[in-house]
């Protein structure tokens, strides 16, 4: 090994000179680079370090920890009582609107049979804490106490008291990564709640979110709520996502319309992580009974 | 090696474990949940280039390509990312250490903060040629902070080479 800009004599030389080594290690890692965020072929090899370094993790996030928890001992009895006045009045509308919910659930099934549609798949969901925003500056991430075995499929839905929030998008087996929907690269399907037109949000920085692919004459307007819209098979439909607050109709063939989430999407702490049951597989019809019949 | 090359104390020579140590320990660092704080160090980058100066013929661009990539699991960023950057502070480093160790550490933090800069507008240009947003000039405001320490991390990273040679019960050192 010989420094750089000091050629060694050849009887103290020691493998390739630090030029070739540096190109060597350069082109290593561009191929990881090309390979990882073109194609992302390496999720097991990140699987098999995260369990690594999880308790590395651990400790690391012991003085954040700290911190927080020293906050909220800290918090004034004032606004406690605050806050539990708030939860009260929110439990007392929340409770009315179950009461309903039950009857409506009931009538809805009922009214399913009748027209010979299949009930609707009961979804699974789990609780969990948001321990700590991603480091990695460029995207829009938190990371979940739960993971693959607590039951979180990738591709679950996040939801926190008001609405999504965004989706699980890496599990390992105690932590689970969701990225956010304002995250650039994060695409929710979506219908409009007031006239049930469909379409796709996409994160759009500076925590708003932007409806693409809509022509300028789309009956959107300010004030619209926009829900999941269940098509994905991900996410189960009707969960509130955004509001429109801007539909700009000049400029191209397609209206540029952006929303901000309804729920906290960089704020909430305590989130649910829902998902869809394991459809069950498709009744084989009369005809392709025959067919397979047939061909046998 | 002395502190400097234009000091006249002699030190200890560094123990192996011990640079491993530093650097799992500036590793653990880098992995505490900061969030987007602005102004927080790279720790493993300082540590790294600290001892790509001081020790060039056993810390370099292996080491620095390893730690990349545990980096990069660990704040969960693209597979590489600090990888190549490390690869290229580690050879910055590694091609000053003859130069820089005749300054005093002042003067070092100067030659090191070019280095530390150059590595993050290399990531930030991968992530944005991948389709990332811009993160902001806040995320640029942790390499002066790194800078900054160099000086006491000089004196702490040195701390065990200063012990004298010959055991005495009597000093506190």
């Amino acid at each position: 090994m010989s420094l750089i800009g000091h050629n060694a004599p050849p009887i103290f030389k020691r493998g390739p000179a630090p030029t070739v080594r540096l190109m060597l290690y350069v082109s290593a890692a561009l191929a990881l680079l090309v390979t990882d965020l073109k194609f992302r072929y390496l999720e097991v090899m990140r699987q098999a370090v995260a369990v690594v370094l999880y308790p590395v993790e651990r400790a690391a996030a012991t003085p954040a920890d700290v911190v927080l928890n020293a906050a909220t001992y800290f918090a004034t009895l004032a606004k406690v009582q605050k806050e539990n006045g708030l939860l009260r009045r929110q439990q007392l509308r929340m409770a009315e609107q179950l009461m309903r919910h039950d009857q409506l659930a009931q009538e809805n099934s009922r009214l399913r049979t009748l027209l010979g549609m299949r009930t609707d798949l009961p979804a699974r969901s789990v609780a969990a804490d948001v321990l700590y925003a991603a480091h990695d500056p460029f995207t829009r991430k938190v990371i979940l106490d739960r993971g693959s075995t607590h039951g979180i499929v990738l591709g679950d839905a996040v939801v926190d008291a008001r609405g999504v929030i965004g989706q699980i998008t890496r599990i390992h087996p105690i932590q689970a990564e969701v990225t956010l929907l304002t995250d650039k690269e994060q695409a929710i399907p979506i219908a409009v709640q007031r006239n049930g037109l469909r379409g796709v949000v996409f994160g759009a920085g500076a925590g708003q979110l932007e409806l693409r692919y809509l022509p300028a004459t789309a009956d959107v307007q300010p004030g619209d709520t926009l829900v999941t819209s269940g098509l994905d098979g991900l996410y189960l439909p009707g969960l509130p996502v955004a509001r429109v607050i801007r539909v700009d109709r000049d400029t191209q063939a397609f209206a540029r319309i952006f929303c901000l989430p309804i729920g906290g999407v960089e704020q909430s702490t305590q989130v649910l992580v829902m998902g869809r049951l394991e459809l069950p597989p498709p009744p084989m019809s009369e005809a392709s009974a025959e067919v397979s019949g047939g061909a046998r | 090696m002395q502190p400097t090359n234009r000091s006249r104390r002699i030190l200890q020579p560094v123990k192996q474990w011990y640079l491993y140590l530093s650097l799992l320990v500036a590793f653990a660092m880098t992995l505490i949940p900061t969030g987007h704080l602005p102004g927080v160090p790279d720790w493993l980058a300082l540590v790294l280039a600290f001892w790509c100066v001081r020790e060039p013929l056993r810390i370099g661009l292996g080491t620095g390509f390893v730690f990349g990539l545990l980096v990069d699991v660990g704040h969960g960023a693209a597979l590489g990312q600090h990888a190549l950057a490390y690869v290229l502070l580690a050879y910055g480093a590694n091609a000053l250490s003859r130069r820089v160790l005749w300054f005093s550490p002042i003067e070092q933090a100067l030659h090191i903060l070019p280095l530390l800069l150059l590595i993050h507008v290399v990531m930030v240009a991968i992530r944005m040629l991948a389709g990332a947003d811009f993160p902001g000039w806040w995320y640029f405001t942790g390499s002066f902070t790194a800078a900054l320490l160099w000086v006491p991390l000089h004196f702490v990273l040195l701390l065990p080479q200063f012990r004298p040679t010959e055991r005495d019960d009597n000093r506190p050192i």
